[in-house]
């Protein structure tokens, strides 16, 4: 009996990933739970284990194919080694949106498992000679990276294969045929604008006619989109608070003082607590805008924006109104040094209530941060520095720090999202309060 | 009496050009009237395509009925023509879609003026079109859409009499089949004719000036129709010209000259099919500065002449000289005027040709010839209906289809079929350029078994080394 494996949801948002290596390779015994193959979404790199006992009978998608929509057969598993046999020759009628060299591998599959190892590597050099000289390229050429994600790309064959033989990336063209396909006149147009300089560059740097195009990753595409989709839809207004952190500093050097060994509480933990006070208090803000009304949580989510190569990402603390500053601290170290190397789990980046980006360690004194959607709103923290300001009537040096409160409009109206700066100045400025 | 009207669009001509650019344009939300001098539908529809097919189809089922006890049927007694039933049948075919026409102008409210039309005045916004008829227009539009279609080319001092020299007009009515006939020229047209009045009983002889009938086919195709045509009994003359024609009691008699010979034929009648000059003239184009070359208007790709608000489609606009040219011309004219986006001009290469003689002849895309000098490293595919099961069982197992590849990128440059029912199969390599595919797709659709659309599949395959069944 064969068992299709499918490929998986990482989260709850996702709908197609790149799947970056397969573990196994036909033939292989695998058991239930052996990881068997590794997905990249936008965010992270995800580990697939097999769910079953069995044989591979078939890699279905091959190593590097982009753009691989969930629930797709990726692999086939067989009980026994009988049934390998059949499994190949029945899954003709796999579908999947770029498996072009399903095919292919049918003809290969039964006779020579290593041939079509090699073939699902996707190396033109393995093209195969039975279909002729003209189709030499096309096993390849059909199933091209099309690199582009989160996006289909429409094009007709002879484009494809036009576009793959003069190295084009389909994600740069625009498509001039019905429903905007790219059309072969779309790449030879294209091909004629270029320049002659591509080999001057690095694979996956394409020349056009000014400067040099890198073709977007993943993640890029990704920020994109939704920060696109942020300011287009939710309109933003901006409220800037000062917030004296003398008192924080303080108690943060008090707190450190006592805290166990290995745990540094930061400024940014206490911002991160102070935040989640700030939602509990007011929970008109902790929500998301949707179509059909506003959705509220009981409970601080709150994201961190954290910058990693290539773009950023946004862990996200689950609770932390229910968190002691100790815990937080660890809590927000250990995520932030995961997303930094790629290993988040899906659940640990999605599904948030708010979110606060933190440029103050460059000495940026203020800013203004894109909603992260469908919160209601994001916060920008500024440096903590030391200024004059007029105390009692007198000069004094404080240490201040400026924080900026997006808001869309949609769900948080200025009184609303000027009440909840306040409240959180108060917990800046007198931490204590906080335990209230 | 004057009526003035004001239109969107002024369409002169309803043959298949003009009628189909005026319902897309009403589609478009355009008022819209066609100025049509007879009837409309055009040449193709009264005097072209249709009645010819008519006349074909009476021609084929002479043929079958003749051949008959191959498929042990026997018959008795005598097949005898009706002419004048033949040709009735045709003109009722042709009156029938006519009026189809009329009600699809209805149906779309495009307003249909009889009469003939002459662009008269320029004004502020656009053009004046004057209609005479047997009520006078003075109409207004900012823009003209000419569909005035084409007539037969004449040689001077070989006019058209009606009589004994006849253009396609009289020879598609003939009152009796004549002993023999000349047809000058192997077109379309005039191969359809010795096609028809061969079967008729007549003996027909064909004379072409270029070195071999149906020259815009691929040669391979020329040359299995000629042969096929001597074996009916047709005589052919390529790389012959017409010299002079004197004119007897009882016919006519032809000098030839065939390879710096002079010859003689005498035959009862002659059909001029030489090709075809547009209709340029008395429109008041010459006036207003329209560009016109070789007896056709000359247009941008998008129908735009030369003048603004000044457009032209179809055979007004030169070759080839197809109805389904026409309409889409139309199509792409009207939406370029209606500023659709992403409109591309017609290619001349996706244009499939029919030729309706026995056997058929259909094309699309580059001969052979014509992708070698344009550079193509190409592979082409053949397979003869010889090797195709439902030819043979039909009987009818005379015909090639050929596929013209690039090498390099598979994109299917040509295809060139011979052989019956090849003028329904056509479609399928042109859905197939218009799509894009490569051979590779091609290969991998499953082509329906048994039908002679499996030669399709077959000659794809044979093109890269792969064919099954030959």
């Amino acid at each position: 009996m064969a068992i299709d494996i499918l490929m998986p949801a990482l989260s709850p948002t996702m709908t197609e990933g790149i799947l970056s290596k397969w573990l196994v390779k036909q033939g292989d015994k695998v058991r239930s739970g052996d990881v068997i193959a590794e997905i990249e979404t936008d965010k992270a790199t995800m580990e697939v284990e097999a769910i079953e006992d069995g044989i591979v009978a078939k890699i279905v998608v091959s190593e590097g194919t982009e753009g691989v929509e969930v629930n797709s057969v990726i692999a086939i598993l067989s009980e026994d080694e009988e049934s390998i046999d059949k499994i190949s020759e029945n899954t003709n009628n796999v579908s999947h949106s770029m498996s072009s060299d399903v095919n292919a591998l049918k003809d290969d599959a039964k006779k020579d498992f290593k041939k079509t190892d090699k073939l699902s590597q996707n190396k033109p050099s393995i093209a195969k000679t039975e279909d002729g000289s003209a189709t030499n390229k096309s096993s390849d050429g059909d199933s091209q990276n099309i690199k582009i994600l989160g996006k289909r790309v429409f094009v007709t064959p002879l484009a494809r294969r036009i576009a793959k033989q003069h190295d084009i990336d389909l994600a740069i063209i625009k498509g001039t045929g019905p429903y905007g396909r790219i059309i072969k006149r779309d790449i030879l147009a294209f091909s004629k604008s270029e320049t002659k300089a591509t080999s001057v560059f690095n694979e996956g740097q394409i020349t056009s006619a000014k400067g040099v195009i890198i073709p977007h990753s993943a993640m890029r595409r990704t920020i994109a989109s939704r920060l696109q989709l942020s300011k287009q839809m939710a309109p933003h207004f901006y409220l800037t608070i000062e917030c004296n952190i003398d008192r924080l500093l303080d108690n943060r050097a008090q707190l450190n003082k006592m805290v166990p060994e290995g745990i540094k509480i930061s400024v940014n933990d206490m911002i991160i607590m102070a935040s989640a006070m700030a939602l509990k208090k007011l929970p008109e803000v902790n929500g998301w805008f949707e179509e059909d009304g506003c959705r509220y949580f009981d409970t601080a989510d709150i994201c961190m924006a954290v910058a990693i190569k290539g773009g950023l990402i946004t862990p996200v603390i689950r609770s932390v109104e229910k968190m002691g500053l100790s815990d937080l601290s660890v809590t927000t170290k250990d995520l932030a040094a995961r997303a930094r190397e790629g290993k988040l789990k899906p659940e640990e980046y999605t599904g948030g209530s708010f979110t606060i980006s933190n440029l103050g360690m460059f000495g940026i004194k203020e800013f203004a941060a894109v909603i992260n959607p469908p919160q209601s709103a994001i916060l920008a923290v500024g440096a903590g520095e030391k200024r004059a300001v007029v105390k009692d009537g007198e000069l004094a040096v404080a240490t201040i720090m400026n924080v900026t409160l997006s808001a869309d409009h949609r769900i948080v109206d200025g009184a609303l999202g000027a009440e909840w700066l306040q409240l959180f100045k108060g917990f800046i400025e007198n931490p204590v309060t906080m335990l209230i | 009496m004057t009526d003035s009207q004001k239109f969107d669009l002024i369409v002169v001509g309803g043959g298949p050009g003009g009628y189909v650019g005026a319902i897309r344009a009403s589609q478009l939300g355009q008022k819209v009237a066609v100025v049509e001098k007879e009837n409309l539908g055009g040449i193709c529809l009264n005097w072209g395509c249709i009645p010819t097919k008519a006349l074909l189809r009476a021609a084929e089922l002479k043929h079958n009925v003749s051949n008959l006890s191959e498929f042990g049927i026997e018959i008795e007694g005598s097949i005898n023509i009706n002419l004048k039933n033949v040709v009735a049948r045709s003109r009722k075919v042709a009156e029938r879609l006519s009026i189809g026409v009329s009600h699809l102008m209805k149906k779309n409210k495009v307003t249909v003026i009889d009469g003939v039309a002459k662009i008269q005045n320029k004004i502020a916004d656009g053009w004046q079109i004057a209609v005479e008829g047997k009520t006078n227009y003075l109409l207004e539009s900012p823009n003209i859409l000419l569909a005035t279609g084409a007539r037969p080319r004449e040689i001077s001092g070989m006019e058209a009499d009606g009589d004994k020299i006849v253009t396609y007009r009289d020879a598609m009515i003939p009152k009796k089949i004549p002993k023999s006939l000349l047809v000058v020229g192997s077109g379309a047209i005039g191969i359809e004719f010795a096609s028809f009045y061969n079967d008729m009983g007549v003996d027909v002889t064909v004379v072409e000036a270029m070195d071999r009938i149906l020259n815009v086919e691929d040669r391979e195709i020329s040359d299995i129709a000629h042969k096929s045509f001597e074996k009916r009994g047709i005589k052919i003359y390529t790389s012959a010209t017409l010299e002079s024609i004197s004119k007897s009691k009882n016919g006519v008699t032809s000098t030839i000259i065939i390879g710096g010979k002079k010859q003689k034929i005498s035959t009862e009648k002659i059909i001029m099919a030489i090709g075809i000059i547009g209709n340029t003239e008395n429109l008041g184009l010459e006036a207003i500065g329209v560009k016109i070359e070789k007896g056709h208007i000359v247009t941008d790709g998008f129908g735009a002449t030369n003048i603004k608000g000044v457009y032209a489609i179809g055979d007004v606009t030169g070759p080839p000289w197809l109805a389904h040219k026409a309409s889409h011309e139309a199509i792409i004219c009207v939406e370029a005027i209606n500023k659709k986006t992403l409109i591309h001009q017609l290619s001349e290469d996706a244009i499939p040709g029919c030729t309706y003689c026995r056997p058929q002849i259909a094309s699309v895309g580059y001969t052979e010839e014509k992708a070698k000098a344009e550079g193509y490293d190409i592979k082409v595919g053949r397979f003869p209906l010889l090797a195709n099961g439902k030819a043979i069982a039909m009987g009818e197992d005379e015909g090639l289809i050929k596929t013209i590849f690039c090498s390099k990128t598979g994109a299917l440059l040509g295809a060139h079929l011979i052989g019956a029912e090849v003028t329904e199969m056509i479609q399928g390599y042109a859905i197939a350029r218009t799509l894009e595919t490569t051979e590779a797709e091609l290969m991998h659709t499953v082509f329906p078994h048994p039908t002679i659309s499996e030669a399709m599949h077959e000659s794809v395959l044979d093109a890269f080394d792969r064919a099954i069944h030959f």
